[in-house]
């Protein structure tokens, strides 16, 4: 029997009631990877048999009659950012060549605890700063859609795995829309939980206060799910939310009866921000239309300072990014290339350690936070995100949630876009979110140019997350079908 | 501690401020010192800053370590509740205002420090304007006392062991993120002395609020010190040096001395000098500039996105204050309070031996008499747990002249050695006050044997009396084996003196 | 810190000046009188005991170390104090 047409509930359903078990699946799953990783290279790192020992174990657990969860057996691929111990964590850079983490991240002790089966580590852009994942220092990853395409980015090792069916859940990280942006420019779920809802502890840090991890998955219930067992205080991390989660799960099904969904008028492409194919946004109405058809009532809203979330975004990213990547110094782990003095080593393993992108980003958030520069540039930036903030409260006091496009564009070419403020422009719709600490997610909404997947993306207030899924699953049944399930077989 | 408390009514009474002597100029009257300390207090916490490793001095190198304070990728802090709680103590006991405070990041790199920035406060720290009132009665400004993380520590292995010859370094984190408490004075001091008073108030104080051991040498206090001179009366602030590698009192007042001159020589020859770190050379007795200030001065402080403000309520700070234990300088005053003359209350206090002379003044003793065995004949182990009732029996005793001071003396430290009554003793060592009768008869045999001396002595005025009054008491004292009451012998010398005339 | 060859250093200025620019919409706002948002969930007094938590990676740490001698970590000599 096959178990990779299953959602990862009904996989994990399988599991616990004995129809399969965990080393089935995982087998079936490593031997996918195995047919089209070459293709492909989601991964940095495919640990088959660390993962085939997890799943026996796991199989021994349910056996000896342990409750493990829904998601139990089931494998998942974790973006390579995340701190798993004595497996090397790079994120896709030089620098941390060779680096096994003496400890796990917190999402990393909780899926454990829950019997999911870590397959391996998912390729991103260095140190999760672009949105094709073509910043890799180990090569870029390929849309399973269209390998001559980007995946999209940062996280775009973590969607390739779901689309090509390398396996059913994955995890992500989201500063800026990588998450949001992979997962639409793939076909498949991707969530930007509301910020301080998982815990940081153990995702290597790009921009501290933007980061946030979040799942992928073909199915939205599965992201529920996965959503669900990340979710939660953890003491470990200072901006951890300190209230019970929510479980998303039980939303699915509620439906959008009564609920109030805006468009939001800056991004649909007649405003100041240009560059949204048509495609796209006639999808984007088209899921509004599928919304309205649900009982959803459906009106357009402004949000005038999102025109502003990227220029701030790439002031405050790049300087919290210059801080915490200054530990790189080839002193206590990574890439060192000697030098006379500890200054001289330090300038050249950072200098040979790091890639363009970082190294562009690590100047410009240098700039951003100097003494003369500080107030003009990084203060006023931050003053930005609350003007955000606001714009989207005025929002939320007339609809539960907001509508709009996670990508203006769908898969691009690898290669095609050199110029670094144009692919910054990618991030242009999922960027707010994580300036205002929002949560978002992006659903696979039909085709667009070159028969590509487009993703709609519905925002909401904070831990408005169950609100959010229940439309989710709304969008998911009211899709157009495309071919993702033939991508993935 | 048993002690009445003391009214903020009376304690104020005692701060006068414009009668505080100062000390004097080292440099001769055209020049003064102008110096600001920035103390940094390693607190006494059981685990770290933001790290849930162990806080410990000495320990096998890179034992007390964490991800955390390894500043391993993906690691997050977490702030320690106990050194707040010490943090916020000491800011109470240097009377500064606790307040809501943000972490910022410190970036600058240096092996020994893990993140290559340091977890400090910039421009919101926990305490901010107080003072510490030196036993002089002079205050010195706290400008603010802010919460941070310690780095590592880098050993050099080299041939001649000095910081600037090849070979290599070797870096242990075990003081990586252990919390510092940094206090900045304002330049308020006026001299080295004035400087390790400074100091040891603030050591005493530290000690007294349980924040820290205070050791010195064990680098649990480290004083770094900004030094610039100007012309007296002036209030001017010229270009200052901070003095780092300052390892004992003694050398701070030495560094302090030094470099001040070396600012006055400057000016006098008609240069300047920059502004720059230097380091105590403790061998050869003098500053030697450091790093230049002006490469990396941009540390590019922003508040830290990982932590979240700390935001004392008013209950949590009314609650710490009430716990504050009674400090020195409130102990002082208590002395003073009673009569004691400040140098002998900070002797005292010094010696822990306040409350004996508090409750033994209480006891009935006469306070004169108390602070001055305090100050000249206590410094002895032990001497804290005296019966304060037994010693305020023995102060009686002398001041009603049964025992001479030579005898109470000796009375004192069998007192200290045995715990016995003081009249039991005294009985014991055959200690009775002469009759004056026996004593009149000694003094005049002395005079007679001393025509000369008794002579110039009738002659004398009272100021030209001191020397041969010393020898004619001093005769006594040996005549009697100690026995005689000083003041006795004063008195009786003068009367016959007076009738002579 | 970063060292950047000569003949990259054109590219990266020119593709620098380009984001600023792009950025100069947000430095034209007048907004000096709104607070800025340093954590967009805002929370404060997040403390935790003061307990020690084992560690038991020394050795793994030690590993990992590029350059490691009698437990510590090597490094080229500083040349210059702590700042």
């Amino acid at each position: 029997m096959t178990v990779r047409g299953d959602t990862a509930l009904e996989l994990g359903a399988a599991i616990a009631s004995g129809g399969t078990t965990s080393v089935a699946a995982v087998t079936e799953y490593l031997a996918a990877i195995d047919a089209r990783e070459a293709d492909i290279h989601a991964f940095n790192l495919v640990h088959a048999e660390r993962a085939l020992e997890s799943a026996a174990m796991v199989d021994r657990r349910l056996a000896a009659g342990e409750k493990l969860g829904p998601l139990a057996g089931v494998p998942i691929a974790l973006k390579d950012n995340m701190c798993t111990r004595g497996i090397p964590t790079t994120c896709s850079s030089k620098i941390l060549k060779g680096w096994e983490p003496p400890y796990d991240a917190t999402v990393v002790e909780r899926l454990t605890a829950a019997g999911v089966v870590s397959v391996g580590k998912t390729n991103l852009d260095e140190f999760a700063m672009g949105s094709s994942t073509e910043n890799s220092a180990f090569g870029p990853t390929r849309n399973p859609h269209d390998l001559s395409r980007v995946p999209g980015g940062s996280s775009g090792g973590s969607a390739a795995v779901v689309a090509a069916g390398f396996a059913p859940l994955a995890l992500g990280s989201d500063t800026g829309g990588s998450i949001r942006q992979p997962a639409a420019l793939c076909g498949v779920v991707g969530l930007k939980p509301t910020y301080g809802s998982v815990s940081r502890y153990g995702l290597i840090a790009f921009a501290s206060s933007l980061d946030q991890i979040g799942p992928f998955s073909n199915d939205v219930a599965d992201s529920a799910a996965l959503f669900d067992l990340i979710a939660g205080h953890d003491p470990r991390d200072s901006t951890s939310i300190p209230k019970p989660h929510v479980p998303c799960l039980p939303a699915i099904g509620r439906g959008v009866e009564g609920m109030r969904v805006g468009l939001i008028k800056e991004l649909m492409g007649d405003g100041e921000i240009e560059g949204f194919q048509p495609e796209v946004i006639a999808q984007t109405k088209a899921a509004a239309a599928a919304l309205e058809a649900a009982g959803a009532i459906i009106e357009e809203v402004s949000v005038p300072s999102v025109v502003y979330g990227l220029s701030a975004y790439y002031l405050i990213a790049p300087a919290e990014a210059s801080s915490n990547l200054a530990r790189y110094d080839g002193v206590r782990y990574g890439q060192r290339v000697e030098g006379p003095s500890t200054a001289a080593m330090h300038t050249a393993s950072r200098t040979a350690g790091f890639g363009p992108e970082v190294k562009r980003r690590i100047m410009l958030g240098t700039y951003a936070l100097s003494a003369g520069y500080y107030d003009a540039v990084y203060g006023k930036a931050m003053r930005v995100r609350t003007l955000i903030i606001d714009d989207f409260a005025r929002a939320y006091e007339k609809v539960d949630l907001l509508l709009s496009p996670t990508s203006p564009c769908v898969a691009f070419p690898i290669g095609d876009v050199a110029d670094p403020l144009t692919m910054y422009l990618n991030d242009v719709c999922t960027i707010p979110s994580n300036l205002a600490g929002h949560p978002a997610i992006s659903v696979p909404f039909g085709t667009g140019e070159a028969d590509l997947p487009v993703g709609v993306q519905l925002l909401g207030p904070l831990l408005s997350e169950p609100t959010m899924f229940a439309a989710a699953a709304v969008l998911e049944a009211a899709a157009p079908s495309t071919k993702s399930a033939e991508v993935r077989a | 501690m048993s002690i009445n408390p003391v009214s903020a009514t009376t304690l104020s009474a005692y701060t006068v401020q414009s009668s505080v002597e100062r000390e004097p100029s080292a440099l001769g009257d055209a020049w003064e010192m102008v110096i600001g300390l920035e103390v940094h207090v390693e607190l006494d916490t059981v685990t770290k800053m933001f790290s849930p490793a162990r806080n410990e001095f000495g320990a096998v190198p890179n034992t007390n370590i964490h991800p955390v304070c390894l500043g391993l990728p993906g690691t997050l802090p977490v702030v320690n509740a106990k050194a707040v709680e010490l943090s916020i103590k000491l800011g109470l006991a240097l009377n500064c205002t606790v307040q809501r405070c943000v972490f910022a990041r410190k970036n600058y790199f240096y092996p020994d420090m893990p993140k290559d920035y340091q977890i400090s406060q910039y421009d919101q720290p926990l305490n901010a304007e107080g003072w510490l009132e030196l036993p002089s009665g002079h205050r010195v400004g706290i400008e603010r006392a802010h919460m941070e993380e310690d780095t590592g520590k880098s050993t050099h292995v080299g041939t001649s062991g000095r910081i600037h010859d090849a070979g290599y370094s070797l870096v242990d984190y075990n003081r990586a993120g252990v919390p510092l408490l940094e206090i900045v004075s304002r330049p308020d001091v006026r001299g080295p002395e004035e400087a390790k008073a400074f100091v040891e108030e603030l050591r005493s104080i530290i000690v007294a609020v349980g924040a820290s051991d205070g050791k010195m040498e064990e680098g649990s206090l480290r004083v770094d010190a900004n030094v610039s001179v100007r012309p007296a009366g002036s209030d001017e602030l010229r270009t200052r040096c901070e003095i780092k590698n300052v390892n004992s009192l003694r050398s701070l007042g030495r560094a302090i001395a030094y470099e001040a001159q070396r600012h006055v020589s400057l000016y006098e020859s008609g240069e300047a000098p920059r502004q720059e770190t230097r380091h105590w050379d403790e061998e050869g007795g003098r500053t030697v500039a450091g790093r230049a200030k002006e490469d990396s001065d941009d540390y590019r402080y922003f508040a830290d996105p990982d932590l979240v403000v700390v935001d004392p309520s008013p209950q949590y700070i009314e609650e710490l204050r009430a716990s504050l234990p009674v400090l020195p300088r409130e102990r002082r005053l208590r002395l003073i309070e009673r009569g004691a003359d400040s140098e002998a209350a900070a002797i005292a206090v010094g010696r822990d031996l306040d409350t004996l002379a508090l409750a033994a003044n209480d006891a009935g003793g006469d306070m004169g008499r108390i602070m001055t065995h305090v100050q000249n004949n206590l410094a002895v182990d032990g001497a804290a747990s005296l019966d304060p009732a037994k010693f305020a029996d023995l102060v009686t005793l002398e001041v009603g002249g049964a025992l001479t001071a030579t005898q109470a003396k000796q009375v004192l430290a069998d007192m200290v050695d045995t715990g016995r009554a003081p009249a039991d003793i005294a009985a014991e060592k055959g200690f009775e006050a002469m009759e004056s009768g026996e004593l009149e008869a000694v003094l005049d045999a002395i005079i007679a044997a001393s025509p000369a001396e008794w002579a110039r002595f009738v002659e004398a005025d009272a100021a030209g009396r001191g020397k041969l009054q010393g020898f004619f008491v001093g005769q006594v004292m040996k005549a009697t084996k100690g026995q005689a009451d000083g003041k006795v012998v004063n008195q009786l010398l003068g009367q016959k003196a007076a009738a002579k005339r | 810190m970063l060292a950047i060859p000569e003949d990259e250093l054109a590219t990266y200025t020119e593709q620098l000046a380009a984001i600023l620019e792009h950025a100069n919409d947000v430095e034209a706002l007048d907004i000096d009188d709104v607070e800025p948002t340093h954590h967009p969930y805002p929370l404060a007094n997040v403390f935790r005991d003061d307990v020690v938590e084992a560690f038991d990676g020394r050795a793994e740490v030690l590993a990992n170390a590029p350059a490691e001698e009698g437990g510590m970590f090597r490094v080229p000599p500083a040349l210059g104090e702590e700042p």
